[in-house]
């Protein structure tokens, strides 16, 4: 399905810095059994979110009124484990359309771009700064240039890599299926080529 | 022309890839599409939005397996969330003409076992499905990886996937393996020394003789849990034990087509001066039976290990991660894990449910009686699998230990279906995740090899497999 369209984002940030959060923390799996993809961002880091009687845990972020915006900041290897993209979807319908982390695992990287969330990979030392800055003053307001892919801090940037093909997409809100779908006569003659396996 | 020297991995992606243009991912074409009822129902409605069929049926094939109830299959489903997601892909699968093997089929199962032991899985193929474990199938030589729905529903309408071919990795393990260690070792050992991201952007061949001496169910349990080091996939180049392994499967091929196939087969695998971008080697030697004690899979030591200290850690901004991991599972640094009370004991998943795993528990439990304050939870992997146990006889062996033989499905290694670890409690378990509220929301997971989940179930307590008589 086209997206929406990404260009810049000036945003206040939520923090999470903890290392490894994988995909089960960002949507459990009893919460997969959805047919559509709306919906998800109600169980976003559930069992974080909530504490086993279904009360908001007071002191997680999504709960602390200090913390707002549509960037999701987290520590490395963010989004490992399964491939479900529920969890990007989840982050995406809760409202945000940016998580920064210094490290992201693979699939989930790719799950965020084909949904219209960007993943944006910084230094340790930016990443560092950004919460530092954060805890400091929470309602400092980020920048993310997606054109220029530059992301900027109080005054201090960083410039980000993206796969140009991907900020394509991202920009026009493209999906990779349309330009599947234009290499249909080619797809046939593999198709015909590998029918002996 | 002098051909440049290429890994198996380049050889299988560079054949597949219908188009490459600069600026964009390769679109790559898939040979084998597997789908479940979990991460399809969304990419089918969107062909349904798109107004486009499945390219060829015949790439894809269905089972239900992450959600379902591993106890009384032949009543429609309790939960009714989970009836719905299957409800679903009997409607999708009827609707665009796709194979499924739902529940009460003789050949429903886990999607990761259920594919080799039906000769749909083969060497040189491009294969993927919804579901991260899909590396499971490198085993047999192939590019096997897992996708995302939006991903799902491109194979499904096109054969094809954008992807960006990933960096090649060779892992190689020599030497003999010691007592009681299994192939579930083998990877939660390296997953320990090289971190649970250490393979990211990378695509693993895992070489040596210790792997070359290895079953087929064997290399899938390593292949299997190659996503957990963050790899794309993980993939072992066919030999004599893959082709046998294979020989007479249902949808392999057959009589003179499978020779010809083999010849085509022996040819893949990496040529000498090939590069690949990392090469880590290890010693069998080395390798002790392996138990997890935090809260992803490289968090793992040797079973007679102690927990790192909070001063052991490599950097110090690990400390927060690592406290907050321990706290989590309620152990201290520092201290060991043997003799460690235990509450479940979980065999099965992708990782771990094949009849050779079946086979294992069964040899260290004969004669045996679980210890009283455990329960044990064996998922076959397959409904195969589960007909071959008790023909083997081994449900009666799991009976007397009291142990509980179920029907297959993904069951307490996600706890999506009924099978969860309830809050707090402590579970061996022979999956491949120990995250936080993995097996239920609260539970505890220490990730461990058939045989010392067999042993602990015994014991009752977390046991060092090589002090029980095998």
């Amino acid at each position: 399905m086209s997206k929406d369209k990404f260009t810049t984002l000036k945003s206040q940030v939520v923090p999470l810095p903890s290392e490894n959060i994988d995909t089960d923390q960002i949507i459990p799996a009893r919460f997969l059994k959805a047919t559509t993809r709306e919906g998800f961002g109600d169980n976003l880091f559930r069992d974080w979110r909530y504490d086993p009687a279904g009360k908001p845990v007071k002191d997680f972020v999504l709960n602390n009124a200090t913390w707002s915006g549509q960037i999701l900041a987290a520590g490395k290897n963010f989004g490992s484990g399964s491939s479900r993209e529920h969890a990007a979807w989840a982050i995406y319908d809760y409202g945000f359309r940016v998580v920064i982390s210094s490290f992201f695992a693979d699939i989930f990287k790719n799950n965020a771009l084909n949904n219209g969330l960007l993943p944006v990979v910084v230094s340790d030392r930016f990443l560092k700064t950004l919460f530092d800055t954060l805890q400091q003053k929470p309602t400092t307001v980020i920048t993310v240039d997606l054109e220029k892919q530059i992301v900027e801090v109080d005054g201090r940037k960083e410039n980000f890599e993206i796969n140009p093909y991907k900020k394509d997409c991202m920009i026009n809100g493209y999906d990779d299926i349309d330009y599947l779908l234009s290499l249909k006569k080619e797809v046939n003659e593999f198709d015909l080529a590998h029918s002996s396996i | 022309m002098i051909l440049e020297p290429k890994t198996i991995f380049e050889k299988i992606w560079d054949s597949h890839v219908v188009k490459r243009a600069d600026g964009y991912p390769d679109a790559l074409f898939i040979d084998r599409h597997f789908i479940h009822e979990v991460t399809s129902p969304q990419a089918f409605d969107g062909l349904r939005k798109r107004g486009i069929g499945v390219f060829n049926t015949k790439r894809t094939t269905a089972t239900a397996d992450h959600n379902v109830p591993t106890k009384d299959q032949h009543l429609p489903i309790k939960e009714a969330l989970s009836r719905r997601q299957v409800e679903t892909l009997r409607t999708n699968c009827k609707d665009f003409g796709i194979e499924l093997y739902d529940l009460g089929h003789p050949f429903q199962g886990i999607v990761h076992i259920i594919g080799p032991e039906l000769g749909l899985t083969l060497p040189g193929m491009t294969i993927v499905c919804g579901d991260s474990h899909t590396s499971t199938h490198g085993a047999f030589g192939n590019i096997a990886f897992g996708i995302g729905t939006s991903e799902v529903e491109q194979v499904l309408g096109t054969q094809c996937v954008l992807q960006y071919k990933a960096k090649t990795m060779k892992i190689e393990i020599n030497g003999t393996l010691g007592k009681g260690v299994v192939s579930k070792d083998i990877i939660l050992y390296i997953i320990s020394k090289i971190s649970a991201s250490g393979a990211t952007g990378y695509f693993v061949e895992y070489t040596g003789d210790t792997i070359r001496k290895l079953s087929m169910e064997a290399r899938m349990t390593i292949c299997n849990m190659s996503i957990e080091m963050g790899a794309r996939g993980g993939l072992i180049a066919p030999d004599e034990t893959t082709f046998t392994y294979i020989k007479g499967r249902k949808f392999a091929p057959q009589g003179s087509a499978f020779d010809q196939a083999i010849e085509h087969w022996k040819k893949l695998r990496t040529d000498d001066g090939a590069r690949y971008d990392k090469v880590l080697t290890f010693d069998a030697a080395d390798i002790a039976p392996m138990i997890t004690y935090g809260t992803n899979p490289g968090m793992g030591m040797k079973v007679t290990d102690r927990i790192p200290t909070l001063a052991e850690l490599k950097e110090i901004s690990e400390q927060a991660s690592f406290k907050k991991s321990l706290d989590y599972m309620g152990l201290e640094p520092g201290t060991t894990l043997l003799g460690k009370a235990i509450d479940y004991v979980f065999i099965g998943s992708c990782t771990n449910a094949r009849i050779e795993d079946l086979r294992l528990v069964a040899t260290m439990v004969k004669g045996k009686k679980k210890a009283s304050n455990v329960e044990v939870w064996i998922i076959p992997g397959s409904k195969q699998v589960e007909e071959q146990a008790r023909k083997e006889g081994l449900d009666k062996i799991f009976e007397t230990a009291g142990f509980e033989l179920r029907s297959p499905g993904c069951s307490a290694c996600l706890g999506m279906n009924e099978d969860k670890v309830p809050p707090g409690k402590y579970c061996i378990s022979t999956s491949n995740r120990n995250f936080e509220g993995r097996q239920g929301p609260q539970s505890r997971t220490f990730l461990a090899s058939p045989l010392s989940a067999a042993a602990a179930a015994i014991t009752g307590r977390v046991t060092d497999v090589r002090e029980m008589v095998l």
